[in-house]
């Protein structure tokens, strides 16, 4: 599937496109198929994303999204090497999904 | 220390309000990402994986307990609670919100600090020796030169779009605790028939064409320092590749030129402009030298009790001798056993402040080995500063030992890595203090990089790790016998690269091998020197 991520603009915080808007849950992202560079364009026009791309991403059996590279699962979760302050601070197997 | 003049203020209060002008237009809508990334870059403001990243200069690496203090306050009021301290001896914030971006700046130009020209292509923050104005063997204090030429470096119109980003180190003693010459332009203050000058070293680098910068000039008067670092700069910038990112330092115009051919260049513009009369007035030095001069040193003991093993080894590792018998420069390891390299929290951060306040006359340093100096202590009163340090874990004693390593952030949070650093750094430094073998090792540095850009010094490592994307996973190289330091020289691939369980064996068996095969008084790089490759790879691949 093809995920849209970016930053967003006034916090910086990693964002994912979920179809009808952005969260900071990568689980929540939607496929945007083919419609992706469209998106992109009106999205970041709207000042709703910053440095927005397009990624490869499976979506997996439980319905979780995992990005193909492992840039965007530390930017999914966070800092590997600060637990706390990943989106999962109570999860000790977050850090596994990343590598 | 340098305190800001009207000039100096007005300038930083200035920038930060055209700052917050020009933040606000972004917000607004009224710049898109492509008109604002210079702006905010000039700023010292990325954008990294997770959020903005903000990178504060911290001039030569010096600072008071108020500008500290201030920036543990920041870590807390708009961070999450902790700073980076780099290999630039810089500090950087990783989870800044555009929004308070100029509310930043402005509690940084309130002690007189901030982030301009930490990002682009123009004259970076001036480094130096984190010993200086200290050391016992230094010809001068080298930091007056050094606030020269920020000075002179500070909006100069003509090197605000260089061809890429340019950095200057500072030294004044034999002993180079500054990588001088991995640096665009390295000066060494030196003494010549009995007066003081500067040799000049251009063309030096890390990143992903490492050179060790050679010697253009051995004297540069003094009143002739500015002249002739501009005369360097304006060959560079007339010449410099603009069309090449990857061929845009100075070390490659200086390599495709020839030393002797850009010496000439030099030389010729600098003939040129001694007739400009670019250099600041004489009486601007004059003005400047008395902030760095002596504090009241005052007469006292010239040893510690030793009855404390565990002091004794801090004592032992992590004090430098000083200029007067009675004092140290003494250094916080920002390294704790399985920590982050350069970490602190904000709390740890006041600490160290009020620690300076209250042993180091006021003054910290920045370490390019992302540590902290306290440049004067008293010997007399060495127990009561590691008392307090070891209570807030920042009293390991592991000076230039492999615990002591640098590490870049790596793909934990740099947007251009492709491999992690900090969890290698924390395994090596867990394996190593648990088997015992640190002590055994002696001086030993190792520096990890997340990436070819090199912000972790791979290639002037004794032992280096470069971090590379091999498909999507993360691969790590090996290279053995770097030095920054006076004896500089460019590590070596060992062969292919390892897995992260298999770098961290790797580091362990040519430590093994150094231990097995070293001679009386060598350190790792000497033995590396004496036997060469073969033995270690030997170890490695067969």
């Amino acid at each position: 599937m093809k995920v849209l991520t970016g930053n967003d603009l006034k916090t910086g915080d990693v964002i994912w496109w979920t179809g009808s808007g952005w969260s900071r849950r990568v689980d929540d992202a939607a496929d945007a198929g083919d419609r992706a560079d469209e998106i992109l364009a009106t999205e970041e026009a709207a000042r709703r994303v910053n440095v927005p791309y397009v990624i490869e991403a499976s979506r997996e059996e439980d319905g979780s999204v995992r990005p193909a590279h492992i840039k965007d699962r530390v930017r999914a979760l966070g800092p590997t090497v600060r637990p706390d302050l990943t989106l999962k601070p109570q999860d000790p197997e977050a850090i596994d999904w990343v590598i | 220390m340098y305190k800001y003049d009207s000039y100096d203020q007005q300038m930083v209060d200035a920038r930060v309000e055209e700052f917050r002008d020009q933040a606000r237009r972004r917000l607004e809508g009224k710049l898109t990402e492509d008109q604002f990334k210079p702006l905010r870059l000039m700023n010292g403001l990325y954008l990294q994986l997770h959020a903005y990243m903000l990178r504060v200069a911290i001039p030569y690496g010096t600072l008071n307990s108020a500008q500290m203090t201030a920036l543990g306050d920041i870590a807390d009021k708009y961070d999450r609670g902790y700073g980076h301290f780099t290999t630039r001896q810089n500090l950087q914030y990783n989870w800044i919100k555009l929004e308070d971006a100029a509310d930043i700046l402005a509690d940084l130009a309130k002690v007189e600090m901030h982030a301009i020209q930490t990002s682009g292509n123009c004259i970076r923050n001036i480094s130096s020796d984190h010993f200086a104005g200290a050391a016992h063997d230094e010809l001068v204090d080298p930091r007056p030169y050094a606030e020269l030429l920020r000075q002179w470096s500070s909006f100069h119109p003509e090197f605000t779009y260089l061809p890429r980003k340019f950095k200057i180190a500072v030294i004044a003693a034999e002993k180079d605790r500054a990588a001088m010459r991995l640096h665009d332009i390295g000066i060494q203050i030196v003494e010549k028939d009995g007066k003081i000058g500067a040799a000049f070293y251009v063309g030096g680098g890390m990143g992903r064409t490492p050179m060790i910068a050679p010697m253009i000039r051995d004297f540069v008067p003094l009143d002739q320092l500015i002249t002739y670092a501009e005369a360097c700069l304006r060959v560079y910038n007339r010449y410099g590749r603009r069309d090449n990112k990857y061929k845009a330092r100075i070390k490659i115009l200086v390599h495709e030129l020839g030393k002797d051919e850009y010496t000439r260049q030099v030389e010729e513009e600098y003939a040129h402009m001694q007739q400009q009369g670019v250099e600041p007035p004489r009486e601007e030095l004059e003005r400047i030298k008395p902030f760095f001069a002596d504090p009241a040193f005052e007469v006292g003991a010239k040893s510690v009790d030793r009855s404390d093993p565990d002091f004794a080894l801090w004592v032992d590792r992590n004090t430098h001798r000083h200029k007067h018998d009675s004092y140290v420069s003494a250094v916080i390891s920002l390294k704790p056993v399985g920590g982050i390299p350069g970490d602190a929290t904000g709390e740890q951060i006041r600490i160290m402040a009020r620690l300076a306040q209250q042993y180091s006359f006021d003054e910290l340093r920045i370490m390019h080995t992302q540590n902290v100096v306290l440049p004067h202590v008293k010997i007399e009163d060495l127990h009561a500063l590691w008392t307090a340090l070891d209570a807030a874990d920042l009293g390991a004693p592991n000076m230039d030992s492999i615990e002591d390593m640098i590490a870049c952030p790596g793909l934990d949070y740099c947007a251009l890595a492709n491999a992690r650093s900090i969890p290698l750094a924390q395994r090596i430094s867990e394996k190593f203090d648990a088997s015992g073998k640190t002590e055994k090792l002696g001086e030993l540095k190792l520096k990890i990089s997340g990436c070819i850009n090199a912000c972790g010094h791979h290639h002037a490592g004794h032992i280096g790790i470069l971090g590379v994307d091999r498909k999507g996973v993360e691969n790590y190289q090996l290279s053995l016998g770097g030095s920054e330091a006076e004896d500089t020289s460019l590590a070596k691939i060992t062969g292919p690269g390892f897995t992260e369980d298999g770098v961290i064996e790797a580091v362990e068996k040519v430590t093994d091998v150094y231990l097995d095969v070293r001679e009386d008084g060598e350190r790792f790089l000497d033995t590396y020197r004496r036997i060469g490759m073969a033995p270690f790879k030997e170890a490695l691949y067969d």
